[in-house]
């Protein structure tokens, strides 16, 4: 039984699951979660998908206050950590320290503000508060300039087309969410948003923002009076980085989700993993690594190095009428095998890597657990079965 | 105002008021009840808000939604004819009076 204290830094979708399954787990001591942001822990997919069209603040929490007097756990919203002392295991918040004998980093993400002039006029949507003023300006009608073809970005210009406005979107890559899913799908998504009436702008990246709108690499402008940057973001490994633990696109990691300091971990979109397949070293920005990432963390607190992660990742994206569903995880060179049903299935040499669907829960699950099992059937097998999933 | 009563898996009752359109997951969190996990926030992707529905209720509660039933599969206990996805279900002013059972587990 663990009975120290823990303390997490970030009270997002990773910092409150983790501070849920310490207790879940029989963690005795206190926990603290210190978060940046104002108010209760929210979930942030709605903010890009229905709380765009509600504006139902008070349905994002993710538990009630009632929930953390319960489960005494200290919840300290609007509380920024500026510094890690790891000789004094101490956390300098201002003029304050704050003792911890482990401690989980779980500081997210913030959105990625390229070089580009003019860049200040695009507003963001990576918190609540950004929703917010986002969705007050919707209000009236717009011709919406997005900066970024990936989740986000195409996300929010679904809703803002679905709601009657005008939406371009500039891409610098030559597909839509090309990091993450196969040709084939972007294609799909493609034909999907300029169906909505979107104007795509692919392959051409934003080189001024100005009064007017964008101005594109190939010098076509782009009329808009409100412009959304979603060009990606970054880890906030400040505090690990100044601490001297060892940074590589997120806060480095074992598979045991530890930095090389043996009483500091590191969850969700900051965390820098090695995937447990290959190896790898990758950065998921997901709820399921937040959540499953959250609940590993725990376990090893509470009952010791019991088992390295090996969660299988999963991801949604809903636009419009298609819900994207990925399982597992392909690197942007897998090759893809697009059936006729829809599905794309990503392959690395012999190996499944991942399976893109829309709309099809069935595949989707199929996928879910065919990945997690102990024989993920190779390539050769799939095939003689027509890489029909459900039959193996 | 809708009443829903949410029976734990050691036998607690609980009643709580939602309100029509409100899912059975939804209120669930938002009252901080501990049996419903509810991860993808009523995504139809984790599979944390299985419950199963009062043999009473399951006419009015209805059937399964598209796409339920395989999620359902990967629940963490066993699966039943009266098991649903809580986020699935959405409270109608003809729910009033919902019962329904937590499973042991949702991870
Ligand atoms: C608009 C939007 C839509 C999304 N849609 C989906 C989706 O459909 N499906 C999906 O799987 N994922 C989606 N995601 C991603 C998902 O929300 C994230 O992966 C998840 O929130 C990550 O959880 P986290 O705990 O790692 O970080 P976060 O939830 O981002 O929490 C990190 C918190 O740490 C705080 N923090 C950082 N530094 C400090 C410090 N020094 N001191 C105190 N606090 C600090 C931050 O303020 C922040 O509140 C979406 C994200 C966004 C923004
Ligand atoms: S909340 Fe995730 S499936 Fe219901």
């Amino acid at each position: 039984m663990s009975s120290g204290h823990v303390v997490i830094v970030g009270a997002g979708q990773g910092g409150l699951q983790a501070a849920m399954s310490l207790r879940q787990e029989g963690h005795e001591g206190p926990i603290t979660l210190v978060g940046g942001e104002p108010g209760l822990p929210y979930q942030r997919p709605p903010l890009s998908k229905a709380y765009l069209k509600t504006g139902e603040a008070e349905k994002l929490a993710l538990r009630p206050e009632s929930f953390f007097e319960t489960k005494a756990i200290t919840l300290r919203p609007g509380t920024w950590v500026d510094a890690i002392d790891r000789a004094a295991q101490q956390l300098r918040i201002g003029s304050e320290t704050l003792d911890y004998d482990t401690l989980i980093l779980a500081t997210g993400t913030r959105n990625l503000r390229p070089p580009i002039p003019g860049v200040e006029r695009a507003l963001d949507l990576r918190t609540l508060e950004d929703a917010r003023t986002l969705r007050a300006a919707l209000d009236q009608p717009r011709r919406i300039a997005v900066i970024g073809g990936g989740f986000i970005g195409l996300e929010f210009a679904a809703v803002a087309a679905g709601l009657g406005h005008h939406v371009s979107i500039a891409e610098a890559a030559p597909r839509l969410m090309a990091r993450a899913v196969s040709p084939a799908m972007s294609e799909r998504f493609r034909a999907l948003h300029e169906g909505l009436g979107t104007e795509l702008h692919l392959g051409n990246g934003v080189t001024e923002v100005t009064e007017r709108g964008l101005l594109l690499a190939d010098s076509v402008e782009v009329h808009a009076d409100l412009v959304l940057l979603a060009a990606g973001v970054r880890p906030n490994v400040e505090l690990a980085q100044q601490a001297g633990l060892e940074v590589d696109n997120g806060v480095v990691v074992d598979a045991m989700l530890r930095t090389a300091d043996p009483q500091i971990f590191a969850l969700g979109d900051c965390a820098a993993f090695p995937e447990a397949v290959s190896g790898r070293r990758v950065r998921l920005e997901s709820v399921q690594a937040a959540t499953d990432h959250a609940r590993s963390i725990a376990k090893t607190i509470v009952k010791g190095d019991v088992a390295p992660y090996a969660a299988v990742p999963w991801f949604w994206s809903d636009q419009h009428d298609f819900k994207l569903q990925i399982a597992g995880l392909a690197a942007p060179s897998d090759e893809s095998v697009a059936l006729d049903d829809g599905a794309v299935l990503r392959f690395r040499g012999d190996r499944l890597t991942a399976v893109e669907t829309i709309n099809n829960a069935k595949i989707h699950m199929k996928a879910r657990r065919l990945l997690g099992g102990d024989a993920v059937p190779a390539r050769d097998t799939l095939l003689q079965r027509n890489y029909d999933l459900t039959a193996a | 105002m809708v009443k829903v009563t949410y029976v734990a898996h050691d036998g607690t009752r609980t009643e709580l008021d939602g309100d029509p359109g409100d899912s059975v997951m939804s209120l669930a969190i938002a009252q901080g009840i501990d049996g419903i996990v509810g991860e993808c926030g009523g995504s139809m992707m984790c599979a944390t808000c299985h419950c199963y529905v009062d043999e009473d209720w399951a006419e009015t509660a209805g059937p399964r939604m598209d796409g339920e039933e395989d999620m359902l599969e990967s629940a963490a206990c066993e699966v039943t004819e009266r098991s649903r996805l809580s986020c699935q279900i959405k409270l109608t002013e003809a729910l009033d009076g919902l019962v329904v059972h937590l499973p042991e587990e949702q991870v």
